[in-house]
């Protein structure tokens, strides 16, 4: 994730000093993903290099200066926001990448490797509910915990169908004509042209 | 003693080349206290697991014992006493009967079992407050959302002397924070001393359970254990 648009974002809710928008980025996530003093700073310092922030007192160090956002940042910010993520070609997940080269091995036992994937996936989403249960009324650790679970029940998902689908697997055909909707899926395709 | 055991459990139907093997030497046992969820794809031998442990259906081979009883060696009428007096059933479309409030049809089934109304309405509110359900007890059905619904049908499948809960895909028709609801009240309600059976395709919800075990072909093919006490995941690298 951007620590760069994190700290935008927190400024954007008024100036403020490194240890505190530390504090607050930590309270924020739900406490999900605990960051160093020294990657706020980094950036901080990386944001006012680049015009995105400025500070009160130049000459102060370290936790004294306070910081706020210029109207770049805030731009920055609203185009940050307001930009879907690429989706346009398939991430390199592993486990998609495992799954579909195991599925080509001879002799592999494809439904038991699928089992392992799947039990796996379904431990750690035992984990992140338990994590869940165990902090009541903390809304945001929920939801950031939600996500996790929900992309875990989304992979099982595939293996579920990937196993369902397995007995109509055939050898790899021949590459398909330009156009068709497999060549999205074969190669980086990036919206606008760009690959 | 467990209170559900399942000893090598398998059942057919259809005869000769036409035999179909919905369940294959399963073995499993539920305890008091825990929630199992079965997990498995269509076809695979969920339900009828399910209607196997709730006595509504016989094996074609194996054993089936609730709370150490062999339920083949007992009769039929004994068999009938011990789903009304044992076992409780979620089902997915709720069930509930829309002339009676919440508390009514909670008591209903001590009701048919010949206890006055007083007393099946005394020990279903016993169970609505347990369950954090008090508010809904004077509600009737279309007065509630569907996942009071739900949680009223899993009050009704523990009053009394329950022992055995068996929920069949029971979050079906509720949204995701509903559902997530509903488990966790199935949850606590097995912590009271109930023996839950969750039988679901939705890893989500299983993730919910104390145990999960997976069906494939009418067969147990893996199983996840119970788990030691919580850790932390949420740990993470943030990139700047």
């Amino acid at each position: 994730m951007s620590m760069r648009h994190a700290l935008l974002a927190l400024l954007s809710d008024g100036p403020s000093y490194g240890w505190k928008l530390r504090q607050d980025f930590e309270q924020r996530t739900g406490e999900v993903w605990p960051v160093n003093g020294g990657q706020v700073y980094t950036t901080l310092q990386r944001l006012e290099r680049d015009g995105l922030i400025e500070s009160d007192d130049a000459e102060a160090e370290g936790a004294q200066r306070r910081f706020r956002l210029t109207g770049e940042g805030r731009a920055e910010l609203g185009r940050w926001l307001e930009t879907p993520p690429d989706l346009s070609a398939p991430p390199r997940d592993d486990l998609v990448i495992k799954v579909m080269v195991a599925v080509g091995v001879p002799g592999i036992d494809a439904r038991g490797l699928l089992q392992v994937h799947r039990r796996h996936l379904v431990e750690v989403m035992r984990e992140y509910a338990r994590v869940k249960d165990a902090s009541p009324g903390e809304a945001r650790l929920a939801m950031v915990a939600d996500a996790e679970i929900f992309r875990l029940d989304a992979q099982v998902r595939w293996l579920d169908s990937v196993e369902s689908s397995l007995e109509e697997l055939s050898p790899p055909a021949a590459a398909p004509p330009e156009g068709s909707p497999r060549v999205l899926l074969g190669r980086r395709v990036r919206v606008g042209g760009r690959e | 003693m467990s209170v559900l055991e399942l000893r090598s459990v398998s059942r057919s139907y259809g005869r000769g080349a036409a035999e179909v093997d919905a369940l294959s030497g399963v073995s499993m046992t539920v305890e008091a206290g825990e929630l199992v969820a079965v997990m498995g794809p269509s076809g695979s031998g969920k339900t009828t697991l399910l209607t196997i442990a709730g006595t509504l259906e016989e094996v074609s081979s194996g054993e089936v014992l609730i709370d150490g009883q062999t339920v083949s060696r007992l009769s039929l009428d004994d068999r009938a006493a011990l789903r009304r007096h044992r076992i409780g059933y979620v089902f997915q479309d709720f069930n509930l009967l829309a002339g009676l409030t919440a508390v009514e049809n909670v008591a209903l089934p001590l009701e048919l079992d010949g206890r006055s109304r007083a007393a099946a309405r005394a020990a279903a509110m016993t169970v609505l407050d347990g369950l954090g359900l008090t508010a809904l007890a004077d509600r009737f059905p279309d007065e509630l959302s569907g996942g009071e619904r739900q949680r009223t049908a899993v009050a009704r499948a523990v009053v009394g002397d329950r022992r055995l809960l068996l929920a069949d895909e029971p979050t079906g028709a509720l949204d995701s924070t509903n559902g997530e609801s509903v488990l966790r009240l199935l949850r606590r309600a097995c912590r009271g001393g109930v023996a839950g059976v969750l039988v679901t395709h939705e890893a989500r919800l299983a993730a919910r359970a104390d145990r999960i075990i997976y069906l494939r072909d009418g067969r147990i093919v893996d199983e996840s254990p119970a788990m030691p006490g919580p850790e932390s995941l949420l740990v993470n690298e943030t990139r700047s």
